[in-house]
């Protein structure tokens, strides 16, 4: 389908505002070929089906909508009690001080502007070649602008088992930064890594992850966005997963006027299990949209997709889901559920949950649900003598705990859960 | 302990009158026992003392030691002393049992006033009341409700009732769906909290379940009214003839 003129004149006015970092050859020709790719595509609008839900237009501007900086009242920032090695990123920015030392057995971790300037890199197979092969047959415009226009990120390369987290902390310091930051994690065959992300990072953050997982690999990822209300994020996760590997995703958002979280997974090798989930609690303004792609291209292969949406005061929460089982992928068992508990009639839950399929022998279920708080439960509670905003919170949790459950680890998901508690009881105050 | 005084009430989204005018005093320390046939308004008179919503009071009242619990909320009436055990206790997913103990118990205790139960006090007394009800910390620990057996719900609903201590108990149909054993064990449970500043109301279709509660006083309700008062020998006539001889005797 041509793309209209309007839209690629935009794109293009937008474009020359901005300048490629400076790299090596390696990483000059992959850019190049993503600013083509963003050229060729045009930036999302409104029009398109894919951003039908959410308006790309404040991701899409030259200019960043400023965000205030939001006061955590000196709680702990997520994971504070996991053990892990730490990389902070202010604004987008690396700040080498605040983090820790990037040597860890079994892993090397390398800055993406420090690698940039070789010439040659192992990243070079990976960097935007996920992004590139997720672009079909949905094109994701604002994953190549990143490929192209990226100015930070990590570089991280497993061989073996790596014995704590590598934790990616995003702080928010400029109430007008705009944040472009591109992860590649590459695993090895049989390596295992735990990648925990947190935190704001900016007024405006896109972000891509791209990860590659070799054959019985396994990558757990664990995220907590901001708080800053008035935060805007879009971001993607393309993986790739080989012969019984594993790729388990979680993400927790709670706050944000805007976030777009695409997730796109491809199983290319037989046996390979991939979950993704996402609890989110929005108030007011917050527009909070989930899409996810998954591919299955192999035998036996199980996926699974779990999102829970608290809306209150008119909050929006989208979810675009799609399972494509290919030719031949017999024995997929995919399952997808995306439910959203509205707490009052001006919250609103978009959903477009699809099934594609092109092998006979497979089993896929998909669920949607919008609903308002269970009245039998809450008065259950009551009767024992729970006040309404407490059962209500009790209730809100038991809502996102099957979403939550989806954490393996233990120590991790009750860091997840006691956050959740914790910020809901302050909001009752 | 509970006065009720001629008691109407209609449902909130029908013009439908449930409750024709209920009259029952519950003395402190004594067990009432109220009987009768499917539909005569049982389990409403249940809930709306515990404030559930969907029924509206158009006439007469109720009150916990004098005080008006018709205005309250469910929650203040549970910090007033009043405790329903379910005849269906609801599935709570993804909340521990344990965490919905010990926020009921700490909740009520702070609407009182007192100070809230530490961890590891509420963590001693928990174990070793749900020892008692044959409840193990398996059980304590799943989410509330969920994957019990109807035994192991009812027996959940007494340790609750064991936690909180409240002075006016409502049994509704708390012998329904259990067998011999279960129900002895309930009843068990039901009896070692017996004492004088302590009340029962329990709810039955069945003579059995007042086999092991014994109360001190039972009632017949029909159509919206207690329609006959008596000690236990009226749970056993009641068991021998059915309903149908004591209905015709009072119509």
């Amino acid at each position: 389908m041509a793309v209209a003129q309007a839209k690629l004149d935009a794109t293009e006015a937008r474009l020359s505002a901005m300048t490629l970092p400076e790299s090596g050859a390696w990483l000059a020709a992959l850019r190049q070929d993503a600013l083509a790719r963003v050229q060729a595509m045009g930036l999302p609008t409104r029009r398109d089906e894919y951003w039908k839900y959410t308006r790309p237009d404040t991701l899409t501007a030259a200019d960043v909508t400023p965000a205030a900086l939001f006061d955590a009242g000196g709680e702990d920032p997520c994971f504070s009690t996991v053990d892990r090695l730490r990389l902070v990123f202010v604004d987008g920015v690396f700040d080498a001080d605040a983090s820790d030392d990037l040597s860890l057995e079994g892993v090397e971790i390398e800055r993406l502007s420090d690698a940039a300037g070789k010439d040659i890199h192992w990243a070079k197979d990976l960097y935007g070649v996920l992004e590139t092969n997720g672009q079909t047959p949905v094109e994701r415009p604002l994953a190549a602008l990143n490929t192209a226009f990226a100015t930070d990120g990590v570089l991280i390369r497993v061989t073996g088992k790596v014995s704590k987290p590598v934790s990616l902390m995003y702080v928010h310091r400029s109430e007008t930064s705009d944040a472009m930051l591109h992860h590649v994690v590459k695993l090895e065959d049989g390596a295992e890594l735990t990648l925990l992300e947190n935190g704001p990072a900016a007024a405006r953050f896109n972000k891509v992850l791209e990860v590659d997982i070799a054959d019985k690999a396994a990558f757990h990822h664990v995220r907590a966005q901001g708080r800053d209300h008035e935060r805007r994020a879009a971001t993607h996760v393309f993986a790739r997963l080989g012969t019984e590997s594993v790729f388990k995703s979680f993400t927790l958002t709670a706050n944000g006027v805007m976030t777009r979280n695409e997730c796109v997974i491809e199983l290319t090798g037989d046996d390979a299990v991939a979950h993704v989930a996402g609890a989110c609690m929005g108030d007011g303004d917050f527009h909070h949209d989930d899409t996810v792609f998954i591919t299955h291209d192999a035998l036996n292969c199980e996926s699974r997709q779990v999102f829970k949406k608290v809306l209150r005061n008119g909050a929006t929460g989208v979810f675009q889901g799609k399972i494509l089982v290919k030719p031949g992928a017999q024995k997929t068992d995919g399952y997808q559920i995306s439910q959203s508990l509205l707490l009052d009639d001006d919250s609103q839950f978009l959903a477009k949950p699809e099934l594609e399929i092109y092998a006979d022998d497979v089993a896929c279920s998909h669920g949607s649900t919008s609903g308002a708080i269970d009245e039998e439960a809450l008065f259950y509670l009551r009767s024992r003598g729970v006040p309404m905003a407490e059962a209500t919170d009790l209730l809100v949790l038991s809502f996102l705990a099957e979403a939550v459950e989806e954490i393996e680890d233990e120590t991790l998901r009750e860091d997840i859960v006691g956050r959740l508690a914790g910020w809901l009881s302050r909001r009752r105050g | 302990m509970l006065e009720i005084k001629n008691l109407q009430v209609k449902l909130e989204e029908e013009d439908k009158q449930i409750l024709k005018g209920v009259n029952l005093t519950v003395e402190a320390g004594k067990v009432h026992a109220i009987m009768g046939p499917n539909g005569s308004g049982k389990s409403t008179l249940s809930y709306v003392l515990s404030g559930k919503d969907g029924y509206e009071v158009i006439g007469g009242g109720a009150t916990l030691d004098g005080e008006d619990i018709l205005d309250m909320e469910p929650e203040e009436r549970a910090a007033a002393g009043l405790f329903l055990a379910f005849q269906y206790p609801v599935e709570i997913p993804g909340v521990g049992n344990m965490t919905f103990l010990r926020t009921a118990v700490n909740a009520q205790r702070k609407a009182r006033g007192e100070e809230e139960m530490s961890a590891a006090e509420f963590l001693k007394v928990v174990r070793e009341k749900a020892k008692t009800l044959k409840i193990d910390a398996e059980m304590l620990k799943r989410p509330v409700n969920v994957g019990f057996s109807g035994g192991e719900k009812k027996r959940n609903e007494i340790l609750q009732m064991a936690m909180l201590e409240p002075k006016m108990c409502i049994l509704d149909e708390t012998d329904s769906g259990l067998d011999v054993d279960a129900m002895k064990l309930v009843a068990d449970g039901v009896n070692a909290l017996r004492s004088e500043g302590r009340s029962f109301l329990v709810i039955t279709h069945y003579q059995r379940l007042l086999d092991h509660i014994k109360p001190d006083v039972v009632h017949i309700m029909a159509a919206g009214r207690i329609v006959k008062t008596g000690g236990p020998e009226l749970a056993l006539e009641v068991e021998q003839n059915g309903y149908a001889d004591i209905l015709a005797e009072v119509q």
